[in-house]
């Protein structure tokens, strides 16, 4: 029986899991399922992060490219650390 | 599931296509004609008005997309009979003559010269007989291929691009398989995934025209936008539901195509395609905006893929309702149809999911109504593409 994630992770050269429970606080220990290679890896995780939304699972620095499903999503506005997250107030779209 | 053998129980129209529901509808021409039409629904129990807010003034492309799409709903195979009411004989027999090519019972009537009391007794004598008729018609077996399928995400977040969107991507992938005819659209919310889209196009020809329409809405949104259009596309919800950027919310909205199919044709708003397989329509990504152009484009269910919850619903095509969402499912799962969240606990695998979707599906077009129709979500919603003259 595989475990139950915390989040997933699309492709495992993605910056990103996408976290899929509820209730998930700072200093947790996760576990994450990376889909596409279907397999599972531990993380702690540094902020509380609701349903839906974003952590690091590598460290980003800023003004740099943020990758999910191998695509690039967006900019970097501020340097991100693993476990951290990622959403508007420190990524940006590169279009529009 | 074993497509090919596949049936489900439909109503053959007179031009051979097949709907799942059977209206008849009581379709204003103007916004001026809603009263006249919604009195006629009242009367003659089995009706349904489609209210709506524009039709005078309009002119050019907008005036055409806004016969397209009153002809095209009228149209389509889930309406049984129409009638059509305007402020004035000229338009409302255009889109009389336009519905009257499938051969179904269709008839206009209009308000100058009669007033409300009397177009409204005429009609509502007409609209009784077509309830007859319509209530007639019995429901027959029917292939699964003949059943045109469309689909637009609403409200997504990231749970969507992750669950509920591949859920319809695997679904799309065997129903392409199965000769099914199939729709995407919404331009805008391509935008960071457009050159996957591309390459999934069937023939240069094609890729070069989903480009152009690409590009020219891109044009339009650059023309008028005054900000990175954050909390427009992604809209306030996406954002809260954890989509960051245009990129993302695309990559998990182009999911809904999924792996296989290719892109055999494009189609502007409202348009009909002419074959079966996968086609794009150039389209708002609002959601009752799109859903209203593939209805008026004769598809006949339709699949919603969510996140945080849209509630969307149309008056003539059943919205299946599908998330991965298990905030979503907890809050307010009165609105969800099929429940994909075992996809994320790693219960189910993506083609069990396709598979539940598919089941439902069938469900649906047996008779079976949808969330959205129970609690009576009717979205009629008219794309303009200009100001009134």
């Amino acid at each position: 029986m595989s475990e139950t994630p915390h989040f997933v992770v699309h492709d495992e050269g993605d910056s990103v899991g996408v976290v899929v429970v509820e209730g998930v606080k700072a200093g947790q220990d996760l576990v994450g399922w990376i889909m596409d290679q279907d397999r599972t890896i531990h993380f702690t995780v540094k902020d509380d992060i609701p349903i839906g939304h974003k952590l690091a699972i590598r460290d980003i620095e800023a003004d740099s490219t943020v990758i999910k499903y191998s695509v690039d999503i967006g900019r970097t506005i501020a340097p991100i650390a693993q476990g951290e997250h990622l959403h508007v107030h420190n990524t940006k779209t590169k279009r529009w | 599931m074993d497509l090919k053998n596949q049936t489900f129980m439909g109503y053959r129209r007179e031009n051979g296509r097949v709907g799942v529901r059977n209206h008849v509808i009581i379709l204003p021409v103007d916004d001026i004609s809603n009263a006249a039409a919604e009195a006629v629904a009242n009367n003659v129990k089995g009706t349904l008005a489609l209210p709506h807010p524009y039709g005078r003034l309009q002119f050019g492309e907008d005036l055409e997309l806004h016969f397209r799409t009153l002809i095209g709903t009228g149209c389509n195979p889930n309406v049984a009979a129409v009638i059509v009411i305007g402020i004035e004989p000229g338009w409302t027999q255009r889109v009389v003559s336009g519905i009257e090519a499938t051969g179904k019972p269709v008839e206009g009537f209009w308000i100058e010269q009669n007033g409300d009391h009397n177009t409204i007794a005429n009609a509502s004598r007409r609209a009784k007989e077509f309830v007859h008729h319509a209530t007639e018609l019995q429901r027959e077996p029917c292939a699964l291929s003949e059943l045109w399928v469309s689909t637009k995400c609403g409200e997504s977040d990231t749970t969507s691009g992750c669950g509920a969107n591949p859920t319809v991507g695997n679904a799309f992938d065997k129903l392409y398989a199965n000769g099914n005819t199939l729709l995407f659209g919404e331009t805008s919310e391509l935008t960071g995934g457009e050159h996957l889209v591309a390459e999934r196009c069937r023939t240069p020809e094609i890729r070069k025209e989903f480009q152009a329409m690409f590009d020219r809405y891109t044009e339009m949104i650059n023309r008028w936008k005054t900000n990175d259009l954050s909390e427009s596309q992604p809209t306030k919800g996406n954002i809260e539901g954890g989509l960051t950027t245009i990129e993302e919310k695309a990559l998990g909205n182009i999911q809904k195509i999924g792996k296989e199919c290719l892109v055999d044709g494009v189609l502007d708003k409202a348009e009909q395609p002419t074959g079966s397989g996968l086609w794009f329509m150039d389209s708002s990504s609002a959601a009752a905006e799109m859903v209203t152009l593939c209805g008026a484009a004769g598809f006949a269910v339709h699949y919603f893929p969510t996140g945080q919850g849209n509630v969307i619903g149309n008056p003539i095509v059943p919205v299946i309702k599908i998330t991965a969402n298990s905030r979503t499912v907890r809050t307010m799962g009165e609105h969800i149809d099929t429940d994909v969240t075992g996809l994320l606990r790693r219960e189910i695998n993506p083609d069990q999911a396709g598979d539940s979707l598919l089941e439902m599906t069938v469900r649906t077009a047996n008779g079976r109504h949808t969330a959205a129709e129970v609690l009576g979500h009717r979205e009629f919603v008219l794309t303009r593409l200009f100001e009134s003259a």
